[in-house]
C-alpha cells in the first residue's frame, strides 16, 4: 500500500512538474556549461537562499542580466549542501521574479569540489567567478558585491 | 648618500618580495589573544595552564551553518576538553552588518544552548584576521609544542553539514586524535561552503 501512494506521488510530481530537474546539476554538468560558453563573458555567482549578502547583492547581478545581454549571468545556488529540498530555491527565485539563469548544485561534499571550481575559494557564500574563455582571462571574489564591482571584474577579463 | 640610497632600494626591493600574509597556514605558530567572554571576563590561551592545545572554531548566532554544527561543536568540547584540547569559540561579525551577532544576542545564545567553553567576541575582527578566518564554522586545531601553539588543521568540522549522522570523515577529531596519540595529522586542510564572516566595511 504504502508502494503505491509513493508511486502514485512520484507519478503526480513527474507530471506536475516536467522540467523540474534540469537545473539540477552535478559539478561535471557545471564544469562543461562553463567550458562551453565560448561568445559571453560569463558572470558565475555561488549563493543561496539563507546567505543574506548573497541575496542582498541579487539584484546587482539581476540589473547586469537585463542591461548588458552580451554576459551570461549564472547563478550557481549552493543550497543542497545543507537541505536537500531543491524546491525552496525554485520557489525563491519564483518569489524574486530571477531573469537570469538559476543551477542548483547537486553535490555532497564540498571539500573534492571547491578547489576545481577555484584553488583560490574557501567555500565561504557570496563568491563570485567572472569568466572569458576568449582570452581566457578569469576573475575570482570570495566578498560582497557592491555597485561597480561586477563592471571592473568584467573590465578584468577582456 | 650613495649608501644610504642603496639600502633603501635593497629595502624596496625585500619589502616587495615579502609575500602577502593572508593569516596562518598549517606549521605557522598562532599569537595569543584577549577577548571578552560572553560572561563578561577577559580571556587569553595562556590562561590553559595545562592544555595540550586548543579547538578555535570562529563560529555565530546566525549562520545555517554554524547551527547545524552547534550541537557538534558542543560534543567536540565534552569529548577533548578533558583530554587537554579544550574548544574556544569566537565570533567575529560585525553586528552592524549582522544584528544576530550582537554582544547581548551572544551572550543569549551561549545560555540558551549551554554552552560549556568560551565564547568570545573579536569586536575589532583582529583575531580572525590574524588567523585568516574567512567563514563559520571555520576551525583551527592548535597543538602546543614547548611554548609556541602551532597550527595543526585548518578547516571544517566534518563532511557532512547537512545531518550529523551522514559523517563519513570528522576532519577535526582525526586531527586531536592524532595529535594525542603523537603522530601526524594526516589530513591538515580542508574547505567547506560556509557563511562569510561579516567584515566590517566591505
Amino acid at each position: 500500500m504504502h508502494k503505491i501512494i509513493t508511486l502514485t506521488l512520484l507519478a503526480l510530481a513527474g507530471f506536475l512538474t516536467p522540467a523540474a530537474g534540469q537545473d539540477l546539476v552535478r559539478l561535471q554538468k557545471l564544469q562543461q556549461i562553463i567550458q562551453n560558453e565560448k561568445e559571453k563573458v560569463q558572470v558565475i555567482n555561488f549563493w543561496a537562499t539563507w546567505c543574506a549578502p548573497c541575496v542582498k547583492e541579487l539584484p546587482l547581478l539581476e540589473k547586469l542580466k537585463a542591461d548588458q545581454p552580451g554576459i551570461a549571468v549564472r547563478l550557481i545556488s549552493m543550497d543542497m549542501d545543507l537541505d536537500p529540498d531543491p524546491e525552496k530555491v525554485r520557489r525563491f527565485a519564483a518569489r524574486k521574479k530571477i531573469q537570469s539563469q538559476v543551477l542548483i548544485l547537486d553535490e555532497r561534499n564540498p571539500n573534492q569540489w571547491i578547489d576545481q571550481i577555484a584553488k583560490e575559494w574557501s567555500g565561504a557564500l557570496p563568491a563570485t567567478l567572472v569568466i572569458n574563455n576568449k582570452t581566457g582571462k578569469r576573475k575570482f571574489v570570495e566578498k560582497e558585491l557592491h555597485e561597480g564591482d561586477l563592471e571592473k571584474l568584467i573590465a578584468a577579463v577582456q | 648618500m650613495k649608501r644610504l640610497m642603496f639600502s633603501f632600494a635593497v629595502f624596496v626591493a625585500l619589502a616587495s618580495w615579502a609575500p602577502v600574509k593572508n593569516g596562518y597556514e598549517v606549521g605557522d605558530t598562532a599569537a595569543d589573544f584577549k577577548l571578552k567572554n560572553v560572561d563578561g571576563k577577559m580571556v587569553s590561551l595562556s590562561d590553559w595552564k595545562d592544555a595540550k592545545g586548543f579547538i578555535v572554531i570562529f563560529d555565530c548566532n546566525t549562520c545555517p551553518y554554524s547551527k547545524a554544527y552547534n550541537e557538534r561543536i558542543i560534543a567536540l568540547n565534552s569529548k577533548y576538553a578533558s583530554n587537554g584540547f579544550p574548544v574556544v569559540a569566537i565570533n567575529s561579525n560585525d553586528a552592524s552588518a549582522s544584528s544576530g551577532d550582537s554582544f547581548e544576542k551572544m551572550i543569549d545564545y551561549a545560555k540558551k544552548k549551554g554552552y560549556t567553553f568560551p565564547y568570545l567576541v573579536d569586536e575589532s575582527q583582529s583575531v580572525a584576521r590574524a588567523f585568516g578566518a574567512t567563514n563559520t564554522p571555520h576551525v583551527f586545531v592548535l597543538n602546543r609544542v614547548g611554548a609556541e601553539l602551532k597550527v595543526a588543521y585548518i578547516g571544517t568540522i566534518d563532511d557532512s553539514p547537512r545531518d550529523a549522522s551522514g559523517v563519513s570523515k570528522r576532519y577535526v577529531e582525526e586531527a586531536v586524535d592524532a595529535l594525542l596519540a603523537g603522530k601526524p595529522v594526516a589530513q591538515t586542510k580542508t574547505k567547506a561552503i560556509g557563511c562569510g564572516i561579516k567584515w566590517k566595511n566591505s
